[in-house]
């Protein structure tokens, strides 16, 4: 009986072990995805899965033997010789045919259609094609193999990304979206959370139930009236409607009542008597929020500065909106979105775009995951 | 481009600044109009009228804001549901009667039910299980935080990454999909996945939920620590097992954060957008609401009734869960 019990939750502890190993593998398994595919050769990523990475793959390829004026005579024939590999691999198959570009084994010596001359391919890469006559034309002959290539890793998709694909422009660009939108809403919801958490005034209860009701508003309720009103104002004033101001003072909006809420319940949170202490020494509201309620809220503003910095930086919806698709104002959110149509099956190009995209919030929540947690849960436990 | 971040951090110590010296000023101002000095009966009175007039200084920006971005365009959006393209002429319902005999509303109103089904009834399960297991174990925190992590990243980029796993090459070709290399491997025929009316909506989905699950096992596995142990150990001492003590003793202990999870993974989802716009586009049966209405904003040089009638179709979807939210509060004020 007794060996029984230790057994019984033993299995179980290997049960427990094997599932949630299972359930990380494919939580993770696409985002490890596209890591790897970003740093691997196009021309390998277009051909084999990324889980094959690390194991040679085969390609066939379609090459240009070189051109006939390379030709050389030897013994009345005209010898084309070269090497198809650039460095790496080996030759498994060759064909002279598109049909059947596989028709002979690599070392083989294959006669050309048309009693042309003759074709051999080594292992190693090297070609000769031998001509009875004088070889004509501008252009080297086709010449169509497979070739076993080990593995290749490289930084050129993202070189190409950040300089011709223009990601790089669209990084500073979403940095210039989020930077100044998640940082001004702060100080004007903290002192709003302020006055509803420790001033006595009028319809204070209605002010916070507005605030927690506008915490659901959908975003696209406010689009449409928006871009009117934008339309409007750049219109009489002269200006461009679609601006970073725009997009800041939008972010700085639609943030507020998240803003607000975090804060309010935090700083409602307070010991009452540091407060009333700092009220008796005569001290007045606005040194209090300053010199008390500020430096002792720092976790509260730290969780919605990361919820404000992800929000924005992942945004697409506004930032389409009010934001032209100028290579000045394109952030980053939408630059991918118009690779995924333009650039649809480059995915040496998607993966390491996507990749540089989500970089930076990835870094954000891994280094302050324990702020983002708690202020989820100050978001939606405790109430709203 | 550095001139271009140089401006933002300009915005930034500009915003900053105006923003500390409106609230300092503000407080300044009126303790100079009314100073709490003088005569007794003065300063008593000066005082109280500066303490009914100083909470407003204080929320007067966030009202502004708030007032401005979001409760004026609710209100103006409702008003433009009634008016026609260009929100001059008033057509009374008829944007109303269009989008209930409209083909595309139809589609997008069944595909929304569905998302509403399935998205926050799977993100809450699995976010459930994996937190119960995840506290079991001593790499649970590594767990965790590998499945909260799809949170961090954008719908547009979580749309490229499920893309790459749901691509798909002709037959004779090697998949380079994660899933059809998988299908391929079990002798299934590869498909081109997003691109089967109805099952496809399923595919959309799973990007969702796998960026939901992190958010509701967060939650949840909180409230699963904060159930008191007495009542666990009163079950174990009557015999209950593992999982009869998770259905019954611990999941009707933590039905309240259930619901808030649940709701608020339903809001979520009735703004989902990005997905469906950088997967599809609405083709192939898969429109939903929030893209069709970012599609008529546009579409044309922009139907403004139309859009407006769609967001308030949505945001009347919202407003159960928006009043709920409201007497939660309410209630706990009231303790």
């Amino acid at each position: 009986m007794a060996t029984v019990r230790r057994r019984r939750p033993k299995w179980g502890k290997y049960f427990v072990h094997l599932s949630v190993l299972v359930i990380v593998i494919v939580w993770t398994a696409p985002t490890f995805g596209i890591l790897v595919s970003s740093f691997r050769d196009r021309d390998q990523l277009a051909v084999s899965g990324w889980w094959t990475a690390l194991t040679t793959s085969e390609q066939n390829i379609v090459d240009r033997a070189a051109p006939p004026s390379d030709a050389k005579e030897d013994a009345g024939k005209y010898v084309i010789t070269g090497n198809v590999l650039h460095g790496t691999g080996y030759v498994t198959a060759f064909g002279v045919r598109i049909q059947n570009p596989t028709e002979f084994k690599a070392g083989e010596t294959a006669d050309l259609p048309g009693d042309q001359g003759t074709l051999t391919i080594n292992r190693d890469g090297s070609y000769s094609l031998v001509t009875d006559k004088v070889p004509e034309g501008k252009n080297g002959r086709r010449i169509y193999y497979t070739a076993a290539l080990p593995p290749e890793f490289t930084l050129q998709n993202y070189e190409k990304v950040l300089t011709s694909e223009g990601i790089g422009q669209s990084f500073i660009n979403s940095l210039t979206v989020t930077v100044p939108a998640t940082i001004i809403p702060i100080l004007i919801a903290a002192y709003a959370a302020y006055a509803l958490a420790w001033m006595r005034f009028p319809m204070r209860a209605l002010i916070l139930s507005v605030i927690v009701g506008l915490l659901v508003v959908p975003l696209q309720m406010s689009l449409i009236p928006l871009l009117k009103l934008y339309n409007d104002v750049g219109a009489f004033f002269g200006v461009p409607a679609k601006t970073y101001l725009g997009i800041w003072l939008a972010h700085t909006g639609f943030g507020l009542p998240l803003a607000i809420y975090l804060l309010r319940n935090y700083i409602a949170g307070l010991p009452n008597e540091v407060m009333e202490s700092a009220r008796i020494d005569g001290a007045t509201d606005f040194e209090i929020f300053v010199r008390i309620v500020l430096p002792l809220s720092v976790p509260a503003l730290a969780s919605f500065a990361i919820f404000q910095f992800l929000w924005v930086w992942n945004d697409l919806l506004v930032a389409i909106v009010f934001l032209g698709n100028t290579e000045q104002q394109l952030v980053l959110t939408g630059r991918l979105r118009e690779l995924l149509g333009s650039r649809g099956g480059d995915w040496e190009i998607l993966t390491a775009s996507a990749f540089v995209s989500i970089m930076v919030p990835l870094a954000v929540f891994f280094s302050l995951q324990r702020y983002l947690v708690r202020g989820l849960l100050a978001g939606s436990v405790k109430g709203g | 481009m550095a001139a271009q971040l140089f401006g933002a951090l300009v915005t930034v110590i500009i915003g900053v600044a105006a923003a500390a010296i409106y609230f300092y000023a503000a407080n300044k101002i009126l303790d100079i109009i009314l100073p709490p000095r003088g005569p007794a009966e003065q300063a008593a009175r000066n005082q109280k009228i500066a303490a009914t007039i100083r909470p407003w200084l204080f929320l007067g920006p966030a009202i502004l804001f708030l007032g401005l971005y979001l409760v004026y365009p609710v209100v103006d959006s409702i008003r433009l549901s009634f008016y026609g393209r260009s929100g001059v002429d008033f057509v009374g319902f008829s944007n109303y009667r269009w989008a209930a005999s409209d083909r595309q509303f139809r589609e997008s109103i069944f595909n929304n039910i569905l998302w509403l089904v399935f998205v926050p009834a799977a993100s809450t399960f699995f976010g459930l299980v994996i937190a119960y297991l995840t506290d079991r174990i001593w790499w649970g925190n590594i767990a965790k935080s590998l499945v909260f992590m799809p949170m961090a990243i954008s719908f547009i980029g979580a749309s490229v990454i499920w893309k790459f796993i749901y691509d798909y090459r002709g037959e004779g070709s090697t998949q380079i999909g994660l899933l059809n290399a998988i299908v391929e491997a079990l002798g299934g025929t590869p498909q081109a996945w997003i691109t089967i009316p109805f099952w496809n909506n399923f595919f959309l989905m799973v990007i969702l939920i796998w960026i939901q699950t992190g958010f509701a096992m967060v939650i949840l596995s909180a409230a699963l620590r904060g159930i008191p142990e007495e009542t666990i150990e009163a079950a174990v001492i009557d015999g209950a097992k593992g999982w009869h003590i998770f259905f019954y003793i611990m999941i009707p202990q933590i039905w309240g954060t259930i619901a808030v999870v649940w709701t608020t993974i339903t809001i979520t989802v009735l703004k989902v957008f990005d997905i469906v716009l950088a997967m599809t586009n609405g083709q192939w049966n898969t429109e939903v609401l929030a893209n069709l209405m970012y599609d008529w904003m546009f579409r044309g040089g922009g139907d403004f009734g139309r859009g407006a009638t769609i967001a308030v179709v949505i945001m009347l979807a919202v407003v159960p869960i928006m009043i709920w939210n409201i007497r939660r509060l309410n209630a706990e004020a009231r303790g």
